[in-house]
């Protein structure tokens, strides 16, 4: 073998190399994109079921007691700082099944003015935080394993990003869900 | 919204995309499906044709599928005309238009997985390309508790469940087989014979056991299976009290519920969400249930239908006795049937898709968008 055929075949395999890096770095760089979007729309749905929930306890149609629960924990949860958001989030998730799976909450809700849209609103929005958080793990997961993957650690393909975390809570949603038509 | 399997031919994942879209379309969402379908074949006009499906052997049955340049075409065209919101491929794992217009788009994509299956030779084999084209999906649908214990384990991940709806007008309103009930004596049960865990011979014991006190009892079974075998498990006096209808039409099938006094679903197996139940409800039959979980929920503990214990012959004809007794107690339960499967409706349903839809696109700007450079893997 000659030195042309040497230094052909090294340049063939460091083209190769580079086109897979970068195709590699390209995908990680998309899980990156896809994982800040789930991120956000995460974020998004908190903030509305939040929203939601501040409306309903302000709104009179629930006795003062249960706004009063109900307004404590949209409070807390909205004002927890990083490290007590996930416990926060699931209080406000056990509340608002407290809240709704009292007897005959929907048809009580329904008869006051304005009570059916709520009822609606939070519906979706209690739905849309369940979505969101699958959504979202499921890109964090994806992310995850390929930051660990041998060549994106030693090249650092991911730059200098922590692992994303999971985000944790209790969003189990209320018996009385059984019963929207 | 993608199907992978030619419209043309009926199954359960085009009917599925079949009554979501028209669902959606109700609700005031413009739709395009793009399917396989042949070139002279009759489409719905939300229905764009992504080709010819070529009938290959896939996963262990033979599928109708289309793949090569001529769909890879076609679907880059509808994506890139389309202009969409939202891409909702079902099956994206199936080597069909769906995987091709998941590789051809960036931009919110939704996937709904169908399938559940022991083990896939197929998935492993192709799992990084598959892997690929997957991880663009930012929202995933799985449509029972089976379809989404397949995906943890052979793709990975996890999914919501919004389980299949029942288009309830279709079965509300229908004419009775002829010479059969509603007579104050017919007991109707429909699904595979000749699969244990649907609970026939259950139903047959129990049948056993009323029939030689009751002269009008008899027996309406309907689907696919042997009529020989399901008749030989009844004592020869009473095999002319039992109707074995065989595999039947859509049409029939609504008939059908309409023809009994009590609808048995004695399934012994946790069966995630009982479509036949709930189109039996949708009918406005009286249910007699086994108590499996997921029977107790659609039912709401007994207010929309009467429970068994599971697996208990003498349980279900004690049940049964006293329900075909009760003429009263029947019309109650079927009225409770008729309210408490409204949320199983498809236009439940899809209202639960369209949260999801809301949910990829809450943050995403400019809806989807054609992959640039082509398919590199």
């Amino acid at each position: 073998m000659n030195a042309m055929t040497v230094s052909l075949l090294v340049g063939a395999v460091i083209v190769l190399a580079t086109v897979y890096i970068s195709w590699r770095a390209g995908r990680l760089d998309r899980m990156h994109i896809r994982l800040e979007t789930a991120r956000a729309a995460l974020d998004a749905a908190l903030i509305s079921r939040a929203a939601v929930c501040m409306e309903l306890a302000a709104s009179r149609v629930l006795d003062p007691a249960t706004s009063l629960v109900l307004a404590t924990a949209t409070h807390e949860a909205r004002t927890a700082g990083p490290e007590e958001r996930e416990h926060a989030e699931s209080d406000l998730s056990r509340t608002i099944r407290a809240v709704m799976d009292q007897d005959r909450f929907r048809e009580r809700l329904a008869e006051t003015p304005g009570g059916a849209t709520l009822m609606a609103d939070l519906d979706t929005a209690v739905t849309k935080v369940i979505y969101s958080r699958r959504f979202y793990n499921n890109a964090a997961e994806v992310t995850r394993y390929h930051q660990r993957r041998w060549l994106a650690r030693t090249l650092r393909l991911a730059g200098h990003t922590d692992p994303p975390s999971y985000f944790e809570i209790d969003d189990a949603e209320p018996a009385s869900f059984a019963q929207r038509a | 919204m993608v199907c992978p399997y030619t419209w043309d031919v009926p199954g359960g994942v085009m009917a599925h995309v079949r009554d979501l879209a028209e669902a959606l379309i109700a609700d005031g969402h413009h739709v395009s499906v793009l399917a396989p379908a042949a070139d002279d074949a009759p489409l719905p006009y939300y229905v764009t044709s992504a080709g010819r499906a070529v009938p290959v052997p896939y996963n262990g049955s033979v599928a109708r599928l289309a793949f090569g340049f001529l769909s890879a075409g076609r679907v880059r065209k509808w994506l890139r005309e389309g202009r969409f919101d939202v891409l909702h491929v079902h099956e994206p794992a199936v080597p069909s238009v769906g995987l091709l217009a998941v590789w051809a788009a960036r931009g919110p994509i939704v996937g709904t997985f169908h399938a559940s299956y022991q083990r896939s030779r197929v998935v492993a084999v192709t799992a990084p390309v598959l892997q690929t084209a997957l991880e663009k999906i930012t929202g995933r649908i799985a449509v029972s508790e089976a379809a989404r214990k397949t995906l943890v384990e052979h793709i990975g991940g996890d999914a919501v469940l919004i389980p299949n709806g029942v288009t309830v007008g279709r079965y509300a309103e229908a004419e009775p087989l002829p010479g059969w009930g509603p007579d104050g004596g017919v007991i109707g049960f429909l699904g595979r014979m000749d699969e244990p865990r649907k609970g026939l011979p259950v139903l047959l014991e129990a049948f056993t056991l009323l029939a030689p006190e009751r002269p009008g009892l008899r027996l309406l079974v309907a689907g696919p299976g042997d009529a020989e075998e399901v008749l030989g498990k009844v004592p020869p006096a009473l095999r002319d009290r039992v109707g074995v209808l065989g595999m039947v039409s859509e049409d029939d099938k609504a008939r059908a519920y309409h023809s009994v006094d009590v609808f048995c679903a004695p399934n012994t197996h946790g069966e995630s969400f009982g479509i036949v139940l709930a189109e039996a409800m949708a009918a406005g039959a009286t249910v007699l249930a086994s108590d499996i979980p997921a029977f107790r929920k659609v039912l709401g503990e007994g207010q929309a239908g009467a429970l068994f214990t599971t697996g208990d012959a003498a349980s279900l004809a004690r049940e049964a006795a006293a329900l075909l007794d009760a003429p009263e107690r029947r019309a109650k339960l079927s009225d409770e049937a008729r309210v408490a499967v409204r949320q199983y409706d498809w236009s439940t349903v899809a209202r639960d898709v369209v949260r999801v839809y809301e949910t990829v696109t809450a943050t995403a700007a400019g809806g989807v968008q054609e992959e640039r450079g082509g398919a590199v893997l």
